[in-house]
C-alpha cells in the first residue's frame, strides 16, 4: 500500500516514511501516534523510534511545568487587569514543547498567537510575549534573532509566510526547516489551503504543524471538517499524520522526523497534533455557554504533565529533589514575570509614528511633529 | 536607453535592471514565465534569469502576497504581479494587514521590500473585474507606498526605485498607456515621491496621475487654444503625497482641479480637495474641483467611455473653476 505523491515521487535520500504515512486512503484508520500512555507507560511506535536519556526527559519535564507556570501567572495577570487579554496554551505544553524541542537553531517558527511554549524553546524572553498582551506593542521582538517570528492574529495567515521563508531557504541551498503552527480552526481558511499548494508544488521545506485542540472558539472541529485533518494532506500530495498532542515524546519524535524529512528536500509535512484546549479561548471567552464540563474534565486524565511525571516516577528518573526544584524554579520564573509585567512601561506614544515605514515618509513625519507640538502645548499651559 | 520605449518595455528593461543587479531580487506572479506575462511586461525575464528568480506561481493571490512575504523575511526582494486589479482583492489582507503592517508590528527589526505590480484602471475594453482603480485603498493604509507613473521614463525609473525601496510599494501601472512611447532618460531625476510639473501654467492646475495625465496633458493643450494657460502636475506618489509642489502651484493659480478614474466619492481628490484648501484657502479664487468615475461599479466596457473623464470632462470642470 503505497502513496504516489508528487512530494513522495521526488523524495531523495528518504530518511524512512513511516507506514503510518501510508494511512492516507478513505477508508484509513486514523492511526493516534503515542509514545507515552496517559498512564505514563512507554510504549514504542514502529515508525518513531526515540531514544531519550535521563536527563532529556527531566528537561522536557521542566519545559512542561515552566511554560505551564508561565501561562497561568499570564492569566492571573490578565485578572489582576495588568493585561488586557490572554490566549492560554493550558493543556497543548506538550504539543508546543515536543515541536518546539524538534527544531534545529536555524529552524524557523512561525506562530500563531498562542505557541508560548514554542517561544519558551526559541529561547524568546516570556516578557517579550506579554507586552502585545499589554498593550505596549505588536510583538515587538527581533524574529531573526530566535528564528521565532511575531504572533500573527489574523487566521492562518502566517502559514504563507512560512512557506515563503521556507522556498528561500530552498533557494539559497540551505538544510534548515521551518514549521508554520495553525489550530483546527485555521485549517479553513484560504491562506492555509493556499500555503499547502505552494509548498507542494514548490517542495518547500516547511512543517505545518496544526494543533487540533477541539475548539475554535465556541465551535466544535466538526464545524471544520469531515475528515480527520491529517488527512487533508494528501489531497495536496504530501504526508500527513495524527499525533497525540499530549505526550511530548510523540510529538518531538515525530516533529523531529518531519523536519529532517522536509530539510532533506522532500517537501512539507502536515502533523496534526491531536490535543485539547483546556481553558477558554481567550479570558474574554466563556467556554461554559458551549461545552460540557465532562469533557474537559476527561481531557484531564490525559494531562501531559501528569504522565510525563508519572513515567519519571515509575521508571525512578527523577527524585522528590528534582521535583521540588523544577517547582522552587516554577515559583521564580513566575515573580519574574509578574514583577517585570507590571514594571513594563508605557510607551511613549510617539510609538505611534515609529517604524510606520522604514525610509522617511512625508505624511507621517508632519502628523508626527504636529502631534508633539500639540502635547506640547498641554505642558506649557497654552491649552488650559 | 536608446530611442522611444513603451512604457511596457520601459517596465520590462527596468524589471530585467533589477534582476541583474541584485541577486535578491525575484519575480512572481501569474504566467509571468514563458508567456512573459498577460500584458508581456515579462516577456523574456524567465529565459533570461531561470523559473528560479521569475517564478510562475499557483493561481492564488494571496498565496502570491504570503510567500512573497516569506520570501522578504528570508531576505529576498520579490517583485509581485497581480494580473488584473480586480484580482487584488483576495490578497486584500496580506496587504494592508501583513505587509503593511509586519514593520511597524516589529519594531523596525524587520524590512518588507515587496513590489505589487498591478496593471489598474479602464479604458481598453474589457470585461469586468479588468478595469478598476481602487488607489485609494492602498493609499489609505499606513505602511504602503502607493506610486503610479504615467510615461515611460517614469515608468522605468520609479519601479527601479520602488525595487530599491525597503518598504512595500504598490506600483500601479495605467493598463491602456502600456503602449504610449516615451524617450526614457539615463537616470532617475526625481525622488520616487515626488510630483512632477508636466506642463506649466498659470490660470489653473490641473492635478492627476497614471492614465489621467495624458487626458490632461490634451485638455491643456485645447485650453491653450481659447487663451487659457493650465499646468498640469503628474501627481506620480499617492501615499505619500508632495504637497509642496501642489501647494506652490495652487497658490500661484489660485485654482485646481483633481482627475482620476476612480470614483469622486472618497477618492484620491477629496484628500487632496481638502489639503488644499487647509493650505492654500487665502489663495484660493475657487474651491478644489474634482473630476473623476462616478460611484458605481466599473460599467459595461461599451459605456466606460461615459464613465471614465475625458478631454471635455475636465475643460468642463475647468470652465466651471475659472467663472468662480
Amino acid at each position: 500500500m503505497t502513496v504516489k505523491s508528487t512530494a513522495r515521487a521526488r523524495k531523495k535520500a528518504a530518511p524512512g516514511v513511516p507506514d503510518t504515512l501510508r494511512a492516507t486512503g478513505t477508508d484509513a484508520q486514523p492511526e493516534l501516534v503515542q509514545l507515552l500512555t496517559p498512564e505514563g507507560e512507554r510504549v514504542e511506535h514502529p515508525d518513531y523510534p526515540l531514544t531519550t536519556t535521563p536527563e532529556e526527559l527531566r528537561a522536557l519535564y521542566r519545559d512542561l511545568v515552566l511554560v505551564r507556570r508561565f501561562d497561568g501567572e499570564a492569566t492571573a495577570l490578565q485578572r489582576q487587569g495588568e493585561l488586557g487579554l490572554w490566549a492560554s496554551l493550558l493543556g497543548q505544553e506538550a504539543a508546543q514543547v515536543g515541536s518546539g524541542r524538534a527544531m534545529r537553531t536555524g529552524d524557523y517558527a512561525f506562530p500563531t498567537y498562542r505557541e508560548h511554549g514554542v517561544a519558551w524553546c526559541r529561547d524568546v524572553d516570556p516578557l517579550n510575549l506579554l507586552g502585545m498582551f499589554r498593550g505596549v506593542n505588536h510583538g515587538g521582538w527581533d524574529p531573526n534573532e530566535k528564528n521565532f517570528h511575531l504572533y500573527t492574529i489574523v487566521i492562518g495567515a502566517q502559514t504563507l509566510h512560512a512557506t515563503g521563508y521556507a522556498m528561500g531557504i530552498t533557494k539559497d541551498g540551505a538544510d534548515d526547516a521551518v514549521i508554520a503552527y495553525f489550530g483546527d480552526g485555521a485549517s479553513s481558511q484560504g491562506d492555509v489551503n493556499e500555503a499547502f499548494t505552494f509548498a507542494s508544488v514548490y517542495n518547500a521545506p516547511v512543517v505545518f504543524f496544526c494543533q487540533n485542540n477541539q475548539w475554535a472558539i465556541s465551535e466544535p472541529t466538526t464545524t471544520q471538517t469531515k475528515i480527520p485533518l491529517y488527512r487533508r494532506a494528501s489531497g495536496f500530495g504530501f504526508p500527513g499524520v495524527r499525533v497525540d498532542g499530549n505526550d511530548v515524546l510523540a510529538c518531538l519524535a515525530v516533529t523531529r522526523w518531519a523536519l529532517d524529512h522536509a530539510r532533506s528536500g522532500n517537501g512539507p509535512v502536515l502533523i496534526e497534533a491531536f490535543t485539547y484546549r483546556m481553558g477558554a479561548h481567550t479570558t474574554s471567552d466563556d467556554p461554559t455557554r458551549y461545552r460540557h464540563a465532562e469533557e474537559t474534565e476527561a481531557w484531564k486524565a490525559k494531562d501531559p504533565i501528569t504522565r510525563l511525571r508519572a513515567h519519571l516516577e515509575k521508571e525512578g528518573l527523577a527524585d522528590e529533589e528534582f521535583f521540588a526544584a523544577v517547582d522552587a524554579e516554577s515559583e521564580q520564573l513566575g515573580l519574574r514575570v509578574r514583577e517585570g509585567v507590571r514594571s513594563m512601561p508605557d510607551p511613549d506614544p510617539t510609538l505611534i509614528f515609529d517604524h510606520v515605514y522604514s525610509e522617511p515618509h512625508a505624511q507621517v513625519d508632519e502628523e508626527r511633529a504636529e502631534y508633539i507640538e500639540y502635547a506640547a502645548s498641554f505642558e506649557a499651559g497654552e491649552n488650559h | 536607453m536608446a530611442g522611444q520605449l513603451s512604457i511596457a518595455k520601459a517596465l520590462n528593461e527596468a524589471l530585467r535592471k533589477s534582476l541583474e543587479n541584485d541577486p535578491k531580487t525575484v519575480l512572481m506572479g501569474e504566467d509571468i514565465g514563458k508567456l512573459g506575462g498577460v500584458f508581456r511586461i515579462t516577456d523574456g525575464l524567465q529565459k533570461d534569469f531561470g523559473e528560479d528568480r521569475v517564478i510562475d506561481t499557483p493561481l492564488a493571490e494571496s498565496g502570491i502576497v504570503g510567500t512573497a512575504i516569506g520570501l522578504a523575511l528570508r531576505g529576498y526582494r520579490p517583485v509581485v504581479e497581480i494580473q488584473f486589479d480586480g484580482f487584488v482583492y483576495p490578497a486584500f489582507d496580506q496587504i494592508v494587514s501583513q505587509l503593511a503592517k509586519m514593520h511597524a508590528r516589529a519594531l523596525g527589526h524587520v524590512k518588507l521590500p515587496v513590489t505589487v505590480r498591478i496593471p489598474y484602471a479602464g479604458g481598453i475594453g474589457a470585461v469586468e473585474h479588468h478595469s478598476e482603480s481602487h488607489e485609494a485603498y492602498f493609499a489609505h493604509t499606513a505602511g504602503l507606498r502607493v506610486v503610479t507613473p504615467s510615461s515611460a521614463h517614469d515608468a522605468h525609473w520609479m519601479l527601479r526605485q520602488a525595487i530599491e525601496s525597503d518598504d512595500p510599494v504598490i506600483f500601479l501601472e495605467p493598463k491602456r498607456r502600456y503602449w504610449d512611447k516615451g524617450e526614457v532618460g539615463a537616470a532617475a531625476d526625481l525622488g520616487l515621491h515626488d510630483a512632477r510639473v508636466v506642463r506649466p501654467g498659470a490660470d489653473a492646475t490641473l492635478i492627476a496621475y497614471g492614465p489621467m495625465v495624458k487626458v490632461c496633458l490634451e485638455a491643456a493643450a485645447a485650453a491653450e487654444e481659447d487663451g487659457r494657460r493650465l499646468e498640469v502636475i503628474d501627481l506620480r506618489s499617492l501615499t505619500p503625497v508632495d504637497f509642496a509642489t501642489l501647494e506652490e502651484s495652487v497658490k500661484r493659480t489660485g485654482r485646481a482641479v483633481v482627475v482620476h478614474e476612480a470614483p469622486v466619492f472618497l477618492g484620491m481628490g477629496a484628500e487632496l480637495a481638502a489639503r488644499l484648501t487647509e493650505r492654500c484657502f487665502y489663495h484660493l479664487e475657487a474651491p478644489v474641483l474634482r473630476v473623476g468615475g462616478y460611484f458605481a461599479p466599473y460599467p459595461p466596457s461599451r459605456v466606460e467611455e461615459a464613465f471614465l473623464p475625458d478631454l471635455d470632462r475636465v475643460l468642463d470642470a475647468v470652465d466651471r473653476a475659472l467663472a468662480y
